[in-house]
């Protein structure tokens, strides 16, 4: 009755095999390496930076023990850290000339050092919060009332617009919280102005009101609008920090979303919160200037700025533009990838009333120009798109250009990251020294060695063959617990270590159960045989029981935790479903493999039964 | 081995009206001191910053105390893990931002030894406290609905009542603790007692199912009897499993550092409250609930006039 059929033990068997397979990788620690990766849009990392990397490393005598390009970028791998920090220095001059202005992100980092074929296999070490490897983390509020605000102001500048267009009187436009008043001196202009505003501008609901005095429209952005508003900004407050951390030379950060209006940002290895925060509250703007033209084919550089343009090519030429900037980044309200009315890509942006008064009158002016929008990043500039006027516009137009559809992405993430959709605050901020992670990855890993070795000990003692099973049933709990976090990247924390540990303590306790149960068997009179099989499925009603208990406690702390507690909640959910298994299924396979082919058992080796 | 050789049922429910008295006991002190003392929160919870400074040698924490104290900081210094580590707190201050107070601190200590290494830097804003309470609170709401609903549909809804009376109970006591002792009371120690939450559940849950099935077995005893054999049946498994979780938790604390110091703290009053309460609160209330047989063990069926199976009987 003791009896596993093959399949079962093969099953298992692969289970570990696959296990030891994925925690593999954690025992071969990590080899300095050096990482590329683009700072910039409009550059890419690609097979030729590739060449000159290799070329620049092996003309000074430092070769890396490997390099690859991956999409994230490029990685060296270097024997040692002075070797590491040699190249670093090596690739960072050739890689980047000009210091002030990098085109690329050069970064310190460790790569797991396991070999290729564990990694093809995308088997990986865990993935080490910050506490245990070092870094930043801050959580930012971002202000989404300011960036409503700033949107309806806009908005306010579109309907003054558009009443002028239809030729209808209104008696001033004004905003009042999240809601824009505009007032009719009678109430059949307001009801003319109420259907042109609805026909044009979809996202506002509008509301009548008669206040005494004036007709009102009252206009609020609908629910929908509002949503997609606060997506946007938060979209583009996190592609403005992503443009910014790529100056920090981060190997590996980390920008997101949390919940509806805050961003999370964690910059491992950096050890400097302040430089962090200054480079994360710079702002970046957008200018749009003329082209000077004369000065184009002269080359001539009186009186006008000329910054650099990266021609699609990878070759930089000059553009020369005059001093008198039409339109800044902050009169920007919107800018998104697009098609031309020939299905080239485009990008359709949309400027606030004022710039686009600026722009439809220097439009008139100067058609068949060129124009130029210009990045400004700390105090250099680069031409991001240099295109012919084709014709009068105003507020909203397109910018075409030689661009594929992904690049138009990018061009409109840009625009939108010139500046913050919206103020952001830090509201949480955590740093860990390198040398305090290290403390706590060995703590924890000490408190856990020791509270493991005393459990096997004792149950070894305490049940003699059977708690020896326990504690391989236990062991492979670990494995699988381990290859689990590895295999899905979770991020362990030093609150996860410890749910390691707590989760191995409570999960003896099905064995616990089982073994007792056991015991009580023999003592009633029960068979050997009998006895385990009775055990064992007398307590695994409980076992499920007494889980699930456990399992709801971790759930609420998997839903309603953050930063730590999520970090623990996560290993203890985990570690809870592994040692249902182990426990259970595990510990039966060893105890069938020891009794179940056994014609005669005399007595089990579960320690002193024979009391009563 | 066997440490446990009980040959007789031991009588507890004999003594239930003390074990509850002892409990109520326990259980207003900690509300006294929850309530006198107040939880000794962590800055996740109040907002504030907190650095952590570590020295080459022993840090001398008075002058530190002064030097802050001189630059207008209203700074509470305290040793960390060791004599060579600080924590500085700080509260919240307006019209300051968090990067200048922490760096203001880093070189005013930079300044007074330069073995001063900052370690740590935790900051968190007043809004994020807030939150926190509300999850917490929210967290331990589900908790209990989640597994009262459990043992409801497992049992009966009076396993699950009393169930989590006797557990929440345990929670009270550790949180009791951490005001007696002012012990910083921070997200992982908040975590440790709701995982502790789940986990002394489970164990009035194993002495229920004995409950259950000694219904069945023993048809004759009364309630009291079925519940002091079932305690007496899983008493040794008790002491035991927890004995192990409390090796686990030990080597935390001995080993953990000062990371995990209140964290283990946490799981090792609330693994000693839970053999306690689990077995000699839960059992006890379970039998003030009245709880009987009849909900486990079918009566034998009565063929009704209407009984569906009456033709296939005859």
């Amino acid at each position: 009755m003791n009896r596993y059929p093959l399949w079962r033990y093969v099953l298992i068997a692969c289970a570990i095999a696959a296990a030891l397979l994925y925690t593999l990788p954690n025992f071969y620690g990590e080899s300095p390496a050096v990482q590329v990766s683009s700072a910039k849009t409009t550059v890419k990392v690609d097979d030729a930076v590739l060449a000159r990397i290799e070329k620049t490393l092996q003309a000074a005598g430092v070769a890396p023990t490997g390099l690859l390009l991956e999409p994230t970028g490029l990685r060296a791998r270097f024997a040692d850290t002075d070797a590491q920090l040699k190249a670093f220095d090596l690739i960072e001059k050739s890689l980047n000339p000009d210091h002030d202005n990098p085109s690329y992100v050069v970064a310190l980092n460790l790569l797991p050092s396991s070999p290729a074929w564990l990694t093809a296999l995308h088997a990986l070490p865990m993935y080490l919060g910050l506490d245990l490897r070092g870094g930043v983390h801050f959580l930012l509020q971002v202000d989404m009332q300011a960036a409503l605000q700033k949107r309806l102001e806009a908005f306010a500048g579109e309907v003054r617009g558009l009443l002028r267009e239809k030729d209808l009187r209104h008696a001033g436009i004004a905003r009042e919280g999240q809601t824009l008043r505009i007032r009719f001196r009678d109430a059949a202009t307001r009801d003319k102005a109420e259907t042109a505003i609805a026909a044009q501008i979809q996202v506002l609901d509008l509301a009548r009101r008669d206040d005494g005095q004036d007709q009102l429209l009252v206009a609020t952005l609908k629910p929908a609008a509002l949503k997609n508003e606060q997506e946007l900004a938060i979209k583009q407050n996190i592609t403005t920090l992503g443009r910014r951390v790529n100056q920090l030379g981060v190997a590996e950060p980390v920008i997101q979303q949390q919940g509806a209006d805050r961003i999370v940002v964690q910059l491992p290895g950096v050890q400097d919160p302040a430089k962090a925060k200054e480079i994360l509250g710079r702002t970046a703007t957008l200018e749009v200037r003329l082209v000077d033209e004369d000065a184009m084919r002269s080359g001539s550089t009186f009186n006008v700025d000329v910054f650099p343009e990266r021609k699609r090519d990878g070759s930089v030429s000059s553009v020369p533009v005059k001093k008198q900037v039409l339109v800044t980044g902050d009169q920007f309200t919107g800018a998104s990838a697009t098609f031309d009315q020939d299905q080239r890509p485009a990008v359709s942006v949309e400027l606030n009333e004022a710039g686009g008064r600026v722009m439809r009158q220097a439009t008139r002016e100067n058609l068949r120009k060129l124009m130029a929008i210009i990045l400004l990043e700390r105090g250099k500039g680069e031409a991001i798109s240099v295109a012919t006027i084709q014709g009068e516009f105003g507020s909203r137009f397109q910018i075409t250009g030689s661009f594929t559809p992904a690049e138009t992405n990018d061009l409109a993430l840009l625009i939108r990251a010139g500046s913050l959709a919206a103020p952001m605050e830090i509201i949480e901020e955590r740093t860990v020294g390198p040398s305090l992670g290290k403390e706590n990855i060995e703590k924890g890993f000490n408190a856990t060695k020791w509270g493991f070795v005393a459990i096997v000990l004792f149950m070894s003692a305490y049940y003699t063959l059977f708690g020896v099973i326990s504690s391989i049933a236990l062991g492979v709990n670990l494995l699988f617990l381990v290859a689990l976090l590895s295999l899905l990247q979770a991020t362990l924390t030093l609150p996860g270590i410890a749910a390691i540990a707590l989760t191995l303590g409570m999960a003896i306790d099905a064995n616990v159960l089982i073994n007792e149960r056991i015991r009580e068997e023999v003592r009633a009179g029960q068979t050997p045989q009998a006895a385990i099989a009775a055990g064992y499925e007398r307590a695994w009603g409980t076992i499920l029981d007494s889980n699930v208990t456990t399992l709801i406690a971790g759930l609420a702390l998997l839903i309603f935790g953050s930063g730590p507690v999520r970090g623990f909640a996560v290993v203890h959910c985990l570690g809870i479903l592994t040692s249902i298994v182990s426990s259970v299924v595990v510990s039966r396979a060893i105890v069938n493999m020891t009794y179940g082919h056994r014609r005669k058992v005399a007595r089990l080796a579960i320690g002193n039964t024979a009391w009563k | 081995m066997e440490f446990f050789k009980i040959r007789r049922v031991i009588p507890f429910m004999r003594h239930a009206l003390v074990f509850n008295v002892i409990s109520l006991l326990t259980f207003l002190a900690a509300v006294f001191f929850l309530a006198y003392n107040g939880l000794h929160l962590s800055v996740e919870f109040t907002g504030g910053t907190l650095v952590e400074v570590s020295y080459k040698d022993a840090a001398n924490v008075e002058a530190i105390r002064a030097t802050l104290d001189k630059a207008g900081l209203k700074a509470e210094v305290q040793n960390f893990g060791s004599s060579r580590s600080v924590l500085i707190r700080l509260p919240i201050e307006k019209d300051q931002s968090n990067a200048a107070l922490s760096q203001k601190v880093a070189a005013l200590l930079k300044a007074q030894d330069a073995s001063a290494e900052v370690r740590r830097v935790e900051f968190v804003g007043p809004q994020v406290g807030k939150e926190l309470y509300e999850d917490g609170g929210m967290a331990l709401l589900l908790t209990i609905v989640g597994i009262v609903a459990y043992l409801a549909v497992r049992f009966e809804w009076k396993f699950g009542v009393s169930a989590i009376i006797a557990n929440l109970h345990d929670v009270i006591i550790i949180l009791g603790f951490f005001a007696l002792f002012q012990w910083e009371f921070s997200l992982p120690v908040l975590a440790a007692v709701l995982a502790v939450l789940g986990y002394s559940v489970n164990e009035s849950v194993v002495v229920f199912d004995r409950v259950r099935e000694n219904f069945r077995k023993m048809r004759k005893a009364s309630t009291p009897d079925v519940i002091d054999s079932a305690i007496t049946g899983v008493i040794s498994r008790t002491i035991i499993t927890h004995g192990c979780t409390q090796l686990m938790a030990a080597g935390m604390l001995l080993f953990g550092g000062p990371a995990l110091h209140y964290f283990a703290m946490a799981l090792t009053i609330g693994i000693c409250f839970g053999i306690y309460s689990s077995v000699l609160v839960a059992a006890p209330l379970l039998m003030w609930l009245k709880v009987d047989r009849s909900y486990f063990v079918k009566p034998p069926k009565k063929t009704g006039p209407s009984g569906e199976n009456d033709g296939a009987v005859v």
